[in-house]
């Protein structure tokens, strides 16, 4: 099998295409920023980017995975929090957090779509579960996130 | 990272051997300890110094705090800190502190609020000191029952000012001026005369030689710099960056993996186990009958989970393979027809009064639940000479210290737990039956660290269920239609009697279990006579503590049969509660905020119906009102939560917020989704599909007020739960004129808009 990109980095995908790629990365790579939660993709708390978009990746075979991975630990460059982990901090989201490195990911993909998002485009794009019920500041912060994206990118500093 | 270890606690000056990790007295140097109150310094074996049992200062100032209550989303490990912070002088930035659950069983670690249901500074008396003594040598250290709070409100003030003290004595020391001189300001010492300054880390090694000054006086309220401000949590950063470390993410040099997969039906076991194909597969190291389950042990947990896949296993029913929903039905109702069998409450003559006067009777049934953590459950073990070790997001790593004594024979050197962050834990992660496979499975494999985690479908068709229950009410109303007489009777497994029995040294609980009737008895309403009891049934599905326990059936019920009782008297449920709450005025305080916030009384949004409810529990109070709308196909859309909460002296308004928040959410869920069925003796659902959960697009607005005083605190991890079901189910009585007195909704023909 080829390769996997994950996070910038070229990985061995190894023996078994079957694998999904959360095991890959949870037990393999031992990055544990990725959840797993449920294993049916049911619940979202395993979401990464695949080429920037959500992807939920206890149900995605890793001999399937083609483009870039991103989980949560590639989703801030050298200790500088994305907006959208800004805004978590800022509005201050996580209770247990079990959930919201799924949250992040599946909000940085819906930024990077649709950067201005309404409630209603929120509704459809956020269906991970949280037990928590953080669901009311991650609609908040998703708010913040788009805003302070626009303000930096006005300022000229994109960061997205 | 470096451990907290604090072996060699200091007493007096003098280093006190023989504690062991089990948590076990040996020797007399161990039993000593029990009547400090953890006030010493210390020098732990990485240099840094303790000053008290919670507070960890390093040479460059960066400071420690041990906190001994799991951090599962309800924000402990900010608020204690606080506490501590507050009187300590520090200020409390993620840059300049970290948290750490002890790994240490020190007594003056136990939770007596739990053991004792007594805040500490409370328990007076021989009784209580005899308690102290018993839960310290424990040391019962455990995170439950909304108490943590309330057991820490003091005891960690007085560990901050005894530590600011000690920092005070060495800075005097040094400088040669009389302490009436010095001040302590965020994390220095400062010499109001000369203003010199000394920061904490370099006066730490003199003070942790220093004794506190006895009696030393707290804060006046007024003066709090930090308790009652909304202080950043400092778990959060960890959290949006992926690096937070929950038990699942427990990562070991050679650590294996394994899947757990256990007797569907309650009380079952291995009858026969076939694993020659499993065993013959590449990655799969090792196959274990476990008599109730079976594990298997593997590289990766995909390649255990394949292996489970390809285990052949004939699982004995232990005679329950009958057991299914209908019939658990029956044996409730049938149990309510029967006698009580313990009255916890008998005021006033209550069968004259209902014999007489305008009555009215209601029966309600609510279902098992499962907790459905969003971690989970999982253990990783490792036993390696004679020395168990856990990794694991307990509740209480004392009863993981007992799974541990429980499988291995020989633990002469040992057993530690450490406790991790857990990915939710509402009552789950107090029970020790991941700790006990896990150790089944290190045993297998000695030298080996075991990650054992649960496939989703396990964790819900093992849990311990918050109970199924029947409840039948009745009540007389007088001729200004309030209620003169009260009779409530519930039929219910004991939850205490489950978790005592599989997880405590004592089985306690049965008829005679609080908690079966908490939430009805003992209500903060004035009905001259009341009788609540219960018939309490035995049934092989195991039920344990599920957010808010007892209240989140009670509440329920109470609260709804409130709302008939109301109707039946012609009055608006609202003025209904505030006139039985009118001899209260903390209460009816708190009862005017909601209307304010609500706009009760107010016409409402068109199309918009409201339902009230209101619930004390674990020392708090909270009302609701909730915001419907509902068109004729049952489609229910939840708009918004108005929440009052009275929770005496807030320490972290944002956190009392967000828990209410969660409360409401996790409260929401069970309301339209949560059951637990049982069909040939197993549970039928399995996973999140069909034990379904509130997302997004269903969450209401919240709105919260914290009422503001400085009464003692409360608890606030569970009171936000109790109260919605009703004010949802009583908004659509209002709106429908159907009375909800079975959940979950979704069986009465209603779903999410
Ligand atoms: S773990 Fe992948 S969606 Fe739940
Ligand atoms: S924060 Fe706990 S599950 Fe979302």
């Amino acid at each position: 099998m080829p390769d996997i990109l994950i996070n910038g980095k070229s990985i061995p995908a190894g023996d078994d295409p079957d694998m999904p790629l959360l095991w890959l990365i949870r037990d393999i790579l031992k990055m544990t920023g990725t959840k797993f939660g449920c294993g049916i993709g049911a619940c979202g708390a395993c979401t990464v980017m695949v080429d920037g978009v959500a992807t939920r990746s206890c149900i995605t075979p890793v001999g399937l995975v083609e483009g870039k991975v991103t989980t949560i630990e590639g989703l801030s460059a050298a200790d500088q929090t994305s907006a959208v982990q800004a805004a978590w901090i800022a509005e201050q989201v996580p209770q247990c957090g079990y959930c919201q490195s799924g949250m992040i990911m599946a909000a940085t993909a819906l930024l990077r779509e649709n950067p201005e998002p309404t409630d209603e485009d929120i509704d459809a794009a956020i269906t991970n579960i949280c037990r928590c019920g953080t669901y009311p500041r991650i609609r908040k912060a998703i708010h913040r996130a788009a805003e302070l994206t626009r303000d930096m990118t006005r300022g000229g500093v994109a960061n997205g | 990272m470096v451990k907290l270890s604090r072996r060699g606690f200091l007493i007096g000056g003098a280093a006190v051997v023989g504690t062991v990790a089990t948590g076990m007295a040996i020797g007399v140097g161990f039993l000593s300890t029990i009547d400090t109150d953890g006030l010493s310094g210390s020098v732990l074996p990485d240099g840094s110094l303790g000053l008290t049992a919670w507070i960890t200062i390093r040479p460059d100032g960066h400071i420690t705090f041990a906190i001994p209550r799991t951090e599962m989303g309800q924000g402990i490990h900010t608020a204690l800190p606080m506490l501590l912070a507050e009187e300590l002088e520090v200020s409390l930035d993620y840059d300049n502190v970290s948290v750490e659950f002890p790994t240490d069983p020190l007594p003056v670690y136990a939770n007596f609020t739990l053991a004792l249901g007594k805040r500490p500074e409370d328990a007076h008396g021989v009784g209580a000191w005899v308690g102290r003594k018993i839960f310290g040598m424990v040391p019962y250290i455990a995170t439950g029952g909304s108490s943590s709070t309330v057991d820490a409100y003091e005891t960690y003030r007085k560990a901050g000012a005894a530590a600011r003290n000690m920092l005070m004595q060495a800075a005097a020391k040094r400088w040669q001026m009389p302490m009436s001189a010095l001040y302590a300001e965020l994390g220095e010492i400062v010499n109001r005369e000369t203003g010199e300054r000394l920061g904490y880390g370099a006066l730490a090694a003199d003070a942790a030689t220093m004794t506190p000054e006895k009696n030393l006086a707290l804060k006046d309220p007024k003066d709090f710099r930090l308790i009652g401000t909304s202080t950043p949590r400092l778990d959060i950063p960890d959290k949006v960056r992926g690096a937070a470390m929950f038990g699942i993410d427990t990562v070991l040099p050679d650590m294996l993996f394994a899947a757990v997969v256990q007797a569907p039906v309650f009380g079952g076991h291995v009858k026969n186990l076939d694993s020659s194909k499993a065993e013959g597969m590449p990655h799969v190291h090792k196959v274990v009958n476990m008599g109730n389950a079976v594990g298997v042990i593997a590289d990766s947990y995909y390649h255990a989970r394949k292996g489970m896949d390809a285990l052949m296993i004939e699982f004995a029913d232990g005679g329950n393979g009958d057991l299914d929903s209908a019939g658990i039905s029956k044996r409730l109702k049938a149990a309510l027809d029967g006698k009580p069998n313990h009255i916890h409450e008998n005021v006033g003559d209550v069968d004259a009064l209902l014999a007489k006067g305008d009555t009215l009777e209601a029966e309600y049934e609510t279902p098992y639940l499962a907790h459905a953590c969003m971690e989970p459950m999982n253990c990783t073990a490792l036993y390696k000479d004679g020395k168990a070790e856990l990794w694991m997001s307990a509740q209480s790593p004392l009863a993981m210290t007992w799974a541990a004594k429980e499988v291995f024979k020989d633990l002469s050197g040992g057993t530690v737990c450490h406790t991790t962050l857990a990915g939710g834990g509402f009552g789950r992660r107090i029970e020790k039956d991941a700790a006990v496979f896990a150790c089944k499975l290190a045993a297998a494999m000695p030298g080996t660290p075991i990650k054992a985690v649960w496939p989703r479908e396990e964790d819900i068709r093992h849990d311990m269920y918050r109970p199924a229950a029947r409840a039948r009410i009745r009540a007389t109303l007088g001729a200004d239609g309030l209620p003169t007489a009260f009779d409530y009777n519930i039929a219910v497994q004991s939850t205490l009697e489950g978790f005592s029995s599989r997880n405590m040294p004592m089985t306690q609980g049965g008829p005679k279990d609080p908690s079966n009737v908490e939430g009805a008895s003992h209500l903060p309403y004035a009905i001259p006579a009341r009788r609540v009891s219960n018939a309490t049934v035995e049934l092989p599905v195991p039920v344990g503590f599920w957010r808010s326990v007892g209240h989140s059936n009670n509440g329920f019920i109470v609260e709804s049969f409130i709302d008939e009782m109301a109707f039946k008297a012609g009055m608006g449920p609202f003025e209904y509660r505030r006139k039985l709450l009118a001899g209260n005025k903390r209460l009816s305080a708190m009862m005017d905020k909601l209307a304010e916030i609500s706009g009760w009384g107010t016409p409402a949004p068109e199309g918009v119906v409201r339902g009230v409810s209101f619930r004390p529990s674990f020392r708090s109070h909270v009302a609701q009102v909730a915001e419907i709308r509902l068109d004729s196909e049952k489609n229910l859309k939840v708009e918004r939560v108005y929440c009052v909460v009275d929770c005496g002296q807030v320490v972290n308004p944002d956190t009392v917020t967000a828990q209410m928040e969660s409360g409401i959410i996790f409260a929401l869920s069970a309301l339209m989704y949560g059951e637990i069925t049982l069909e040939d003796g197993a549970v039928q659902q399995s996973n999140f599909p069909d034990y379904d959960m509130v997302r997004m697009a269903n969450t209401p607005d919240v709105v919260v007020h914290i009422m503001e005083n400085h009464e003692e605190p409360g608890g606030v991890g569970e009171p936000g739960t109790p109260p919605l079901f009703a004010a949802v189910t009583n908004a659509i009585f209002t709106a429908t004129g159907e009375r909800i007195r079975t959940l979950p909704l979704m069986n009465q023909g209603y779903s999410f808009a």
